[in-house]
């Protein structure tokens, strides 16, 4: 999947709210590529743009998503509904909200599949049972008929989970699907996500804000800061050779658990986006900030191959 | 842990400083109703809190860490004498805490609510949208007017230079500021009244990833400059190390664990503890940390499992854990566990 100069407005009565402006990044296929940033970074609204699932007053204002040398922007909302669900797959951050309270773990399942495929009822529920297995649902059959508040958060992440691989999607979109659970179920959710890559060849692109998460799950990171990418690479680049100041500064900011350590605090607060900061949206924050920094804009650049950073002054690090 | 490992618990803890609080033995027990017709039935109780007991010295940091539902909040709120508790005792400076607001003197409960403050987890909802920040900042001296009306203001200004924020912030209304700042003023709050403990309740959990260090890094600042206690109750281990002298492991209610934090942390005897600090990741694509994945969920406090709560989901569990409940032992060095086979991890 390719996103290209991606822009996601949100017109609300304040002013534009500029969430997405100008996202370019490309997702290997079977590999996991986290989206890194803070909240209101505009992460979210990126994947949902991905999906044409923006929520009023949002709008994409341009851009192209490439998947399968498609453009998912310009289809028709019909075609796009065959993309949703069956090609690409979504976990959301909340598996409490996102679980119909009034239908059963089941007819969820099923529903997806009998949008999308033509199946029958049958053959759809044994393709359901087969699937909670799979996300490791102790007596699947029984849980089938279960109503979403008789499991627990991680049992409930891992239905949407199902929900969102049962027709078999290539390329799914994790958004924060830890951030509500304990650590021990978040490292059982974490390893069934990279078991599905294994197992079935699955592209998934990982949303978080957590290091220690995109550290131990991903192949390829793209950060972004205020709606804009501050850098894409490989992760390990990321973290050993970052470039960008906002990663360097955020990779000091985060405690860590295998050591104590001076946690340098990045100062100031998340821009607002309806009057972003001019020129680099870092540069209030930068340690490194100079003059141009604050009037031009800086192009994301391959600083190396593979490695893209969006800094003026990315030559004078190291 | 039971009444007598009390005192050997409590002793290893007297060697680093003066003693500030103690907890005793400390049980909290909810009722479980089913809802009946004509009256409602006692069904069960939750087991929120069972018999815990810890110490924290003055300028310490002691971490309360465990998943959700352990009862680390519950703790905190029985301390507080926020929630009665069960049975167990807790004494703030040598005062039993939970007497003095049952039938101490009316200065006295005033007096232990000025020593203890609580900084809350979510910044959005603990300020009074209605207020400015310093009415907010001023409100408790209204309440307890222990010092005269002309001081108020100077210790408002005095507590909003202590978080770094600016004296033009006072004028303005919670909802004109960010999280962190908010989670500033609440701080703020909590310091205004000169207070030697402050029980911060996943204080930086609901903040974005580049503010949490701001406040981690204050909070440690302010216990250095006024000598400080903190209670820290976190589900988040890695902050738990920043910040900690001492560290609890909570499960469904008792602690299995307590030690220091960088001992406890490399050297951790529960099993529990084992698979907690195995299932962090780590911001370090060279460290490949083994993980420890456990199986199942935590169980119902409702009705918890017999003799070792942990025992269903322990990978090293024998029929002795099924059977006998592990004392709270020292393995030395103030380092305590509840484990029959601890020998076994140190």
């Amino acid at each position: 999947m390719t996103v290209d100069n991606l822009q996601t407005y949100f017109f609300t009565e304040a002013g534009v709210v500029k969430a997405v402006d100008g996202i370019s990044f490309k997702v290997k296929q079977g590999s996991i590529h986290g989206l890194v940033g803070e909240s209101g970074s505009g992460k979210t609204v990126a994947a949902l743009s991905v999906m044409r699932i923006v929520p009023r007053p949002g709008k994409i204002v341009g851009g192209r998503v490439v998947f399968d040398s498609t453009d998912l922007l310009s289809l028709k909302d019909q075609e796009m509904r065959k993309v949703r669900g069956n090609r690409i797959g979504m976990i959301f951050q909340d598996p409490i909200s996102s679980l119909d309270p009034l239908f059963t773990i089941g007819s969820q399942l099923t529903e997806v599949l009998e949008q999308n495929k033509e199946v029958s009822k049958k053959e759809a529920k044994e393709e359901a049972i087969k699937l909670l297995e799979i996300v490791g649902i102790p007596e699947p059959e029984k849980r089938f008929n279960s109503y979403p508040h008789e499991l627990s958060g991680g049992m409930k992440q891992r239905v949407a989970i199902a929900r969102a691989l049962i027709a078999r999607p290539s390329l799914l979109f994790a958004d924060e699907p830890t951030t509500n659970l304990d650590v021990t179920i978040q490292a059982q959710v974490l390893e069934l996500l990279k078991d599905l890559k294994k197992n079935f060849d699955m592209t998934i692109v990982l949303i978080t804000h957590d290091m220690g998460v995109i550290a131990e799950t991903t192949e390829y990171v793209t950060v972004i800061y205020a709606g804009q990418i501050s850098e894409s690479a490989d992760t390990r680049t990321i973290f050993l050779n970052p470039k960008h100041p906002y990663t360097e500064s955020l990779l000091k900011a985060v405690p860590r658990l295998d050591k104590r350590r001076e946690l340098v605090a990045i100062p100031g607060n998340v821009p607002n986006l309806i009057d972003p900061p001019s020129g680099c949206r870092f540069h209030p924050r930068c340690p490194y900030a100079i003059d141009i920094c604050k009037e031009k804009v800086p192009l994301l650049e391959e600083a190396e191959s593979g490695h893209f950073v969006a800094c003026h002054r990315w030559r004078s690090f190291r | 842990m039971h009444a007598t490992d009390g005192g050997a618990f409590v002793k290893g803890c007297l060697t680093l400083a003066e003693t500030l609080l103690e907890v005793k033995d400390l049980v909290k027990y909810f009722d479980v109703f089913q809802k009946g017709i004509v009256r409602r039935k006692r069904v069960g109780e939750v087991h929120a809190v069972d018999h815990v007991s810890f110490s924290v010295a003055k300028g310490e940091t002691l971490a309360l860490v465990g998943e959700s539902g352990c009862g680390k909040t519950t703790t905190a709120k029985v301390i507080l004498n926020l929630e009665p508790p069960t049975s167990g005792e807790v004494f703030f400076e040598g005062m039993d805490v939970y007497k003095t607001f049952s039938n101490g003197r009316a200065d006295d409960k005033l007096k232990l609510r000025r020593s203890m403050q609580l900084v809350f987890q979510n910044p959005y909802s603990s300020l009074d949208p209605r207020m400015t920040v310093y009415d907010i900042l001023e409100e408790p001296f209204r309440i307890h007017r222990h010092i005269p009306r002309e001081q108020w203001k100077d210790k408002v200004y005095e507590a909003l230079d202590l978080v770094t924020m600016e004296p033009y912030h006072a004028e303005r209304y919670p909802h004109e500021f960010s999280g962190g700042q908010r989670q500033r003023i609440a701080i703020a709050r909590a310091l205004v009244l000169d207070p030697k403990l402050i029980i911060a309740d996943e204080p930086v959990s609901s903040l974005d990833v580049s503010i949490r260090a701001q406040i981690l890094n204050l909070m440690m600042d302010l216990q250095k400059r006024k000598g400080l206690s903190y209670v820290y109750i976190s589900h988040d281990l890695s902050s738990v190390r920043q910040i900690s002298h001492r560290v609890a492991v909570m499960y469904l209610g008792e602690i299995v664990e307590l030690g220091y934090t960088d001992e406890l942390y490399e050297k951790p005897l529960h099993p529990y503890t084992q698979a907690l600090l195995s299932a962090v990741p780590i911001p370090d694509p060279t460290t490949k940390s083994k993980r420890i994945i456990l199986p199942g969920e935590v169980p119902s406090p409702i009705n918890p499992p017999p003799a070792c709560r942990f025992h269903p989901r322990c990978p090293y569990a024998q029929e002795i854990c099924r059977t006998v409940k592990p004392q709270f032992e020292d393995a030395g060095n103030g380092h305590m566990v509840a484990c029959h086979f601890w020998k076994k991890f140190a």
